[in-house]
This record gives C-alpha cells, structure tokens and sequence, in this order.
C-alpha cells in the first residue's frame, strides 16, 4: 500500500481551476520530487492534499484512508504533515514550544518527540530558549521542518525548504532531507531548483498547468533532457 | 469635591490601608471579568458584547445554588461552571459564526444575547433586585492592619480572585494548553495544519472567558446587588480596562484593573460624584500618551 495515493485531483481558487486530475503516488521512505514552473501548481497540490484547499474532486488516500475533504487537522491527525512556503514558525514562541506545539503521537507511532528533533537537527539545541521570530530564515526553515516532525506523520510535505537561502544554508537543509531519507522518512519535495531536489529526491514529477506531465525515477530524469527543456526551462 | 479629606486620607496610615484592601478586592473582581473579555478577543477576535451577561448569570447561577445549599463554595462554583457552559452554547450555536465579521455585526449578535438573557433571568427569578448578602460562616470580625480595617469577606474575596488570577496566568504561561491558545491566536491556520481542533481551542477559550465572568458575578452576588440588566455598568469598566491595559494582554488587564480599583475607592473619598468621569479620564490619557495600553505591543 502507498503511503500517500492521490487520484484525480481537481482544486480550484473560487472560480480559477488551478489543478486538473492531479494524481500521485509515494511509497514508504520514498523521497518524491514535485518540480514544476512557476505557477505550475504545486504548492497548492499540497494545500489541496492537507485540506487547506479542499479540493473539489479527487480521492487523497493515506495509508489507504481516503481523508480528501475533511478539516486539516484530521488529516494532519491522519498521517500528512505539511510545511508551507512561508515557513510559519510561530514568532513569539521559542523553538522548544514551537515543537512541544506539534508533539502528538501518530500512525506511526511516538518516535519523533522533542530530545530526538534536538539530536536529528543538532543546529536547533543552543536555540532552544530562543523565540523563533528571531531565528534566520535557515533556522527557521529547520525548525517548521523539525515541528512537523513531532506529530509522527507517514509523509512530509516540504514547500520550497530552499527558497530565499543562502547556498550554504541550501546545502545543510539538503543534507537534513538525506538523513532524514535515511531514517525511512516519506518526503515529497516541491522544488524549482532541479540542482538541489535532485540531490535528495529518489524519483521526480513534473507537473504543468495543473496536471502530472511526467513520472519517472532521478536517473531517468536526468537521462532525458526533453523533459526538463520542456517543462522546467523557462 | 472633598479633596481636602482625599489628602487627609492618604497622609493616614490606616486609611492607606482601608482604602487599599478596598481597592484591590474591587480591582480583583474587574480583573476576573476583563480578563475574560481580553482572553475572548485576543484569541478569537470577537469583541464580546455579552460579557457583561455571563458575568449577572455567574451571580444569579450563585444566588440559585446557594439558596439550596447554603454553602458559598458551592455557589461560587455553580456560577463559574454555569457561566462558562452557557458560554459554550452561545459560542457553538451562535458567536462562532460571526468570528472574524465585522464588529457591527458581532455587536447586533452580542446585543441579542443580552436581550435574551436579561429577559431569561427576569422569567426565572424575577425583576426585582436580590442580594445574596455575606454568608453567615464567612461573617467574621475585620481585620485591623496598622489602624485600617480589612472586612473579613474581602480579604477572602482577595484571596480567592488572587488564586484563580494565578491558575489563570498559570495555564495560559506554563502549559502546553496555554501555548496552543497564544499560538493559536496569532495563526489558527498553522495549529489546524498541525494536527490541533482549533473549533475545540475556539470552545475553550470561550468557555473559559465567560467562566472568569461568572466567578466574578458569583463572587460579588454577596456584596452587590443582584439584578437583571446588572453586567452593562461592569462591561463598561471592562472595556476601559482593556483601552488602559491593551486589547488582548492579561497583564495590562491586571494592571489597568487595579488602577481602576484604586480610583474607585479612594475616589469615593476624594471625589465621589465623579469616580466614573476619573476612569474616563484614565482612560483619555493613555489613549493620547500610549495609543496600544500599557501592555499592548506599539504600533498595533
Ligand atoms: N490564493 C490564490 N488565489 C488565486 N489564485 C491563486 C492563489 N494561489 C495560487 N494561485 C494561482 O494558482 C496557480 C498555481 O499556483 P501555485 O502556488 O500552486 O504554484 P507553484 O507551482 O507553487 O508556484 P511557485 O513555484 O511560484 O511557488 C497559479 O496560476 C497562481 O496564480
Ligand atoms: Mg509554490
């Protein structure tokens, strides 16, 4: 059984349909590399499938539980853990209660708790009295990723982790997805820099105006300069 | 004005004192209540009209019990659990759709509930005013501190709102609850993505707002009268207290609310006609000097 499994996936923003059949697979510990153009769709695949946008039609099945439609929290209850672009921390909280915010146990049971979040991401411990407002962006891409941890969900939804950072900082969080594919995590990463998802990712979908235009594994992907001429190059 | 007798009143050791304890016990109580309001709009938005409402139930909820039981513990509690559950139904069936409407809107909502339970009460128990009166076990000779006296039933007062402030500061500061709640209401959408009810927070937060009402109400059953119509006049002094204290901090209240105990006790001495027109002009004055409350964040 997949992990995640969308079917037909339509979401629209009142009355501007954005996706069209969106449909997506992951498997267990599968890193997943959702790329796209701008404006392609992406973000909002996630916010369809964790139900901020609830899609208009559309199966989304979590561990073979169809959850599309239903209220974000049962869906983050449910297994999916979503990261937003624009990362969220909350500001006036320190890092420790950002993560304490998220602690639940999930489907997957209790393996992610605070002590574990401070040794996977090693860079949070010295900050963990300070207020996430006052973290740098890296920090704080760090700290949601590291939150959304804490519920024990089956699959991560990280948005654009590398936007807005500096290289090196790019680097560090590229190196946390590894580990944390390592570990077994489920991720699907959507991305516009091809250079730093396909260091991480196992397999790639491009989608394009809305709809899944190719599927295949990193290798193939970069065996076929085709498709990212059509559907990534400006 | 008697400010001449203010003057003698605070060159006076033992009137300091009675003043004081006067002003705090009162100070307290309008804690209780604003503190609510402030909780209710910090978190949720709603500028809750109503409040003053479920703070007169708190004390006819506390009229009722202790008419049965003739225990004060007792009322007390039938007026904060009372209060906060009628709370809970108003937020489910009716305040929880207005969230984030304009405030004309929550005001026509919030006036209907007023009407509403003015009305209930003058059915149930009647238009005439009640009064509770202290409870014989609690009648005890004052206090006498430094020359001031310190009536027995305040000093409790004191110490029952001072108790319930400390839980208050407690779990909104210390518990996992208290952080949700805070970071709920800066962005509900974040909590709700990771995995909290925020329609549960929502409940709470009201439940617990109004339950600070009723205790106040409950509290004060013993030594004002009880009356339909009885919240406005506190609704009004909870809403300069959060002008003073600043729209959704707990600790501006606490210290807007003392501020305005103490003008009104040793007001009643200096210049008792114009008590109210002194915490207008409280009021005025950190409009002009500090636009956000003393604990409100500038610029906001
Ligand atoms: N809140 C919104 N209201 C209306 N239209 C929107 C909204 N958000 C996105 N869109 C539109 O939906 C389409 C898909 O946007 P989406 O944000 O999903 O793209 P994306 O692939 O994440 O792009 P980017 O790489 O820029 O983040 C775009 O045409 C965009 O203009
Ligand atoms: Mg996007």
């Amino acid at each position: 059984m997949s992990e995640l499994l969308v079917e037909g996936l339509d979401a629209a923003y009142g009355a501007s349909q954005v996706l069209f059949g969106v449909s997506l697979s992951v498997e267990r510990g599968e890193t997943l590399a959702l790329m796209g153009r701008n404006g392609a769709g992406k973000s909002t695949t996630f916010k369809a499938i964790a139900g901020i946008l609830p899609p208009r039609a559309g199966r989304v099945m979590v561990r073979g539980v169809d959850v599309a439609g239903q209220k974000p929290y049962r869906i983050a209850r449910a297994g999916i853990a979503f990261v937003p672009e624009d990362r969220q921390v909350f500001p006036e909280h320190t890092v420790e209660e950002n993560l304490e915010i998220g602690e639940r146990a999930g489907l997957g049971g209790r393996e992610w708790n605070r002590a574990r979040a401070f040794e996977i991401f090693p860079m949070l411990a010295p900050l963990r009295n300070r207020m996430a407002g006052r973290l740098s962006g890296g920090e704080q891409q760090m700290l949601t990723i590291a939150r959304s941890l804490m519920g024990n969900p089956s699959v991560l939804l990280l948005d654009e982790p590398s936007e807005g950072l500096a290289p090196l900082i790019v680097r560090e969080i590229g190196h946390l997805i590894l580990r944390l594919r390592q570990l077994g995590t489920t991720i699907i990463l959507a991305e516009q820099n091809s250079r730093f998802c396909l260091g991480v990712a196992t397999s790639v979908a491009v989608i394009d105006r809305g709809a899944i235009a190719w599927r295949g594994s990193v290798e193939e992907f970069r065996a076929d300069p085709a498709v990212q001429a059509t559907y990534l190059q400006v | 004005m008697e400010l001449t007798e203010l003057a003698e009143c605070v060159t006076s050791l033992s009137c300091l004192v009675t003043q004081s304890a006067a002003g705090l016990t009162i100070g307290m109580l309008l804690f209780l209540v604003a503190s609510g309001l402030t909780l209710i709009f910090g978190v949720l938005g709603l500028v809750n009209f109503a409040h003053g409402s479920f703070y007169m139930m708190g004390a006819y909820f506390a009229l009722a019990a202790y008419g049965v039981t003739e225990s004060f513990a007792v009322a007390v509690l039938a007026g904060i659990v009372g209060a906060a559950l009628l709370g809970l139904v108003f937020e489910r069936f009716l305040l929880s759709r207005i969230y984030g409407q304009d405030v004309l809107m929550q005001l026509l909502v919030c006036y209907g509930i007023i009407l509403i339970l003015d009305d209930a009460v003058k059915i149930i128990w009647g238009a005439d005013f009640r009064s509770m009166g202290v409870p014989d076990s609690l009648r005890h000779p004052p206090f006498i501190i430094a020359g001031g006296v310190v009536p027995y039933f305040y000093a409790i007062l004191f110490a029952i709102t001072a108790v319930i402030a400390a839980v208050l500061a407690f779990g909104m500061g210390r518990t996992r609850f208290g952080r949700i709640v805070r970071a709920a209401a800066i962005n509900p959408g974040m909590v709700g993505a990771l995995g909290i009810n925020t329609t549960l927070v929502y409940a709470s937060v009201f439940a617990i707002g109004a339950g600070l009402a009723g205790a106040a109400g409950a509290l004060s059953a013993p030594i004002r009268s009880v009356v339909a119509g009885a919240g406005v006049s506190i609704l009004i002094e909870s809403f300069i207290v959060t002008v003073i204290g600043g729209m959704g901090s707990i600790g501006g209240a606490l210290a807007a609310s003392l501020i305005l105990g103490f003008t009104r006790s040793f007001g009643s001495i200096g210049f008792p006609l114009f008590v109210e027109g002194a915490m207008f002009i409280i009021m005025a004055l950190v409009l002009i000097l500090r636009p956000s409350g003393l604990g409100g964040r500038r610029g906001s």
